[in-house]
């Protein structure tokens, strides 16, 4: 039986690497994509383009716009002077926020009272606008607190209340660390998605093309003639795909580190490991697709139609946390979920298996019941 | 006009795009994957999937165990913006609770916080972050210095009031207005380029993969042999995949008015106007792959490198273009669809036309208009 499923093998190999077509779409593809992965997406917000319309211009104003400046955060784009050109630039995008303050701002601080800012914002990308607030109101919060010490001094300073001409104000300053990613990179959590991410799409769509293909082609009956079990003819189809799939495992692990700086702090080993008992799950499906499916177009659309909402709902870009709740335990069914939780583990936290183990249960699980149902459909199409 | 429809290359264009039409509609399989694709989008992007954060998962450690540190707590537990997960005792137990990703934020409060405050001094508190999720950790950052900052305030004001000083306001009060997307409601961002993403599925992998089939299986060469010339071919092999794709984008237009209520402020003729450009080179992109490529295989492969994954990550459709580093902004020119999604924003959200879009309109043309000239000559060598 070896040497049977040693030839399919020998002839599935030769058959897929004799294309420099193919070769170019197994090894490039994947790191081309991880480049692209590493270096596009990003939902990092920085250079924000920002206008400021000042029709004060006062000391205070002034410092107010060279704080925005000196955050490293937003690129003053523009001093507008008019309500047209405010909407102008927010109309064609040339600037995400315009800051608005009106004449009489300095004075009003001086007076001691509050004064009113206006910061327009591109809601257009409700994300980066959300996040572009959020800078926002930190600039003008910590502003408008040493605003109120040096008025309080002031005021304190000149006699009466039962404080001191030391200032003391209750504040709290918080001291912030981010874990695991100090520079909240956000590449350092992508990179190790699309590992996973290129090796389900490899191993789903080489095998259920490959095996679509031959049965477009003609070339299933050829098959089917030869003395070979149908156990045989899986393993021998999926096996190569199994090698592959870790091949890529390595090849986009290695670009990830030496070319992105992505840290991987866990055990290769478990890499391997893990990657090895996820393959089962999306080759059993692959073998489903590639029963259902009567030609390769049915089989890549199927593979899309299937995959695509399995990745975005994997928590990949997007966090599971914010999804609604019945679409959350929907996810718990997902065997990409799991897959990212380990990798990103592995990469990111340097967590072992004393961690990770419920997460390779339910792969492991999973891809017993994946392969099984998959080669019950598969030989009743052989027989 | 008469004369024009009698025209032989006419005929013969048409009779092929019967036969295309034919094909599809025998394939119910590929038709209810074409159909289903942008219900299934629509749902994912427009139900499921959002950038925002919302009740992160947050663990605390209160060393201090004072009434200040409790109601400092307790402003966080409080928010809509924290969800309290996890009282800790330990570092240790903080620790687990991270990396078991129990909790995503863990604030520390230190055991001299409740003196220090009482003395009106500043407190510091430790808060953690995990980064791996830079984008939710940022924006998780964002929220606890709000809720930090807002407590502070409290405690100023209260302290003014009781020493009978003069209310000591707040110097500044900002006044945020978003423009476009009040609610920021990250659907109304999104589903507008949605439309883009699901046209370069239909149009880049569909087209791609019919062609390079009829290569494989050898169908090509029988129509060759047949006197249809190689514009009329490709004319008419086009015409039922652009048909598909033109319901496709009727189909998201009237889910997202009707069952996402996403605003539609601009034109809707020169939405389908610009949908027909844009869909018109990307045919013509998934004919030239399989001019090249005549396995499906690796048709399909190079069409989602080449239309599906640029027009995803680099359109503007998801992750801000503006914001990524200058020489991704530059490749990002040449990708088609994002000149595509800067029109459908803008008709959706902006409410502008063609006095603010002309250029991207024009871009576009120009871009389609290419790549099917291209597309065509490519393959008349093919054919001769």
């Amino acid at each position: 039986m070896f040497e049977r499923i040693r030839y399919m093998l020998r002839k599935e190999f030769i058959q897929v690497l004799r294309d420099p077509h193919m070769n170019l779409t197994l090894f490039l593809t994947p790191v081309m994509q991880l480049l692209i992965y590493g270096y596009a997406v990003s939902t990092d917000i920085r250079n924000v383009q920002m206008a400021v319309m000042d029709l004060d211009n006062s000391p205070a104003s002034r410092e107010l716009v060279s704080r925005f400046e000196g955050s490293g955060y937003f690129n003053l784009v523009e001093h507008v002077d008019s309500e047209d050109r405010c909407r102008e630039m927010l109309d064609l995008g040339q600037a995400q926020m315009v800051l608005r303050m009106n004449s009489g701002f300095g004075a009003t601080i001086a007076a001691g009272r509050t004064a009113s800012l206006q910061a327009l914002l591109d809601g257009t990308d409700s994300n980066a606008a959300g996040i572009i607030l959020s800078y926002t109101s930190t600039i003008v919060g910590d502003f408008s607190a040493d605003l109120l010490e040096r008025r309080e001094r002031r005021l304190l300073g000149t006699g009466g209340g039962i404080r001191g001409p030391a200032e003391r104000v209750a504040s709290v300053e918080l001291r912030t660390r981010a874990w695991f990613n100090d520079n909240l990179e956000s590449r350092n959590f992508f990179v190790p998605g699309t590992v996973v991410h290129l090796v389900t799409l490899s191993a789903l769509v080489l095998t259920s093309m490959a095996i679509v293909r031959e049965k477009e082609i003609g070339t299933m009956e050829q098959i089917l003639v030869m003395p070979i079990t149908p156990l045989e003819f899986i393993l021998g189809k999926t096996l190569p795909f199994v090698i592959i799939g870790l091949a890529d495992v390595a090849l986009i692990t290695s670009v990830g580190w030496f070319w992105f700086g992505v840290p991987l702090r866990g055990s290769v080993a478990l890499l391997f490991v893990s990657a090895l008992v996820y393959l089962l799950t999306p080759l059993g499906a692959g073998l489903v697709i590639s029963v259902i499916s009567r030609t390769q177009q049915q089989a890549s659309m199927s593979v899309f139609f299937f995959y695509f909402p399995a990745f975005l709902l994997s928590g990949f870009v997007f966090p599971i946390d914010s999804m609604p709740l019945p679409v959350q335990y929907v996810t718990y069914v997902n065997p990409v979920r799991y897959a990212l939780v380990i990798v990103r583990g592995i990469f990111l936290k340097g967590v072992g298996l004393e961690t990770l183990w419920p997460q390779m249960l339910i792969l492991a699980g999973m891809g017993v019941v994946s392969i099984a149902v998959a080669s019950k459909r598969f030989r009743k199409t052989l027989t | 006009m008469k004369s024009l429809f009698n025209d032989i290359r006419i005929i013969r264009t048409r009779a092929v795009a019967r036969k295309e039409f034919i094909h599809v509609v025998r394939d119910p399989f590929s038709l209810g994957m074409a159909i289903g694709m942008p219900i299934m989008m629509l749902v994912l992007f427009g139900y499921a999937l959002t950038l925002d954060v919302d009740n992160v998962p947050l663990a605390v450690w209160d060393q201090s165990n004072t009434v200040h540190s409790r109601d400092f707590i307790a402003q966080f537990s409080g928010s809509r913006y924290f969800s309290l997960r996890k009282r800790a005792g330990s570092y240790a137990e903080l620790v687990r609770a991270i990396d078991t990703r129990e909790a995503l934020v863990a604030v520390v409060v230190a055991r001299d916080f409740g003196e220090l405050i009482a003395a009106r001094r500043p407190a510091p508190v430790q808060v953690i972050v995990d980064g791996s999720d830079a984008n939710t950790a940022t924006i998780a950052i964002g929220y606890a210095q709000a809720v930090s900052r807002g407590w502070s305030e409290r405690v100023r004001l209260h302290d003014s009031r009781r020493i009978g000083a003069a209310e000591v306001n707040q110097p500044l009060d900002l006044r945020p207005r978003v423009w476009f997307n009040e609610e920021l409601e990250s659907k109304n961002f999104i589903i507008p380029g949605l439309i883009s993403v699901i046209m370069m599925v239909i149009a880049g992998l569909l087209t791609s993969l019919t062609i390079a089939g009829e290569w494989e299986r050898g169908t090509m060469e029988q129509l060759v042999s047949t006197p249809v010339k190689g514009t009329e071919l490709i004319v008419g092999k086009l015409v039922p995949y652009f048909a598909v794709g033109m319901l496709d984008v009727l189909l998201t237009v009237l889910m997202s008015e009707f069952i996402f209520h996403v605003p539609l402020r601009g034109s809707v003729v020169l939405l389908f106007v610009s949908a027909a450009i844009f869909m018109i080179g990307m045919l013509g992109i998934g004919i030239l792959i399989s001019t090249q490529y005549h396995s499906q295989l690796l048709a399909s492969q190079l069409a989602i490198l080449v239309t599906f994954l640029p027009a995803f990550l680099l359109s503007g459709f998801m992750f801000s273009v503006v914001n990524m580093p200058a020489v991704v902004q530059w490749v990002s020119y040449l990708v088609p669809a994002r000149y595509f999604v800067t029109v459908i924003r803008g008709i959706y959200l902006k409410g502008v036309g063609l006095e603010v879009l002309w250029l991207d309109v024009a871009l576009l043309t120009a871009f389609s208009a290419l790549v099917m000239a291209l597309a065509i000559v490519k393959f008349k060598k093919k054919l001769a």
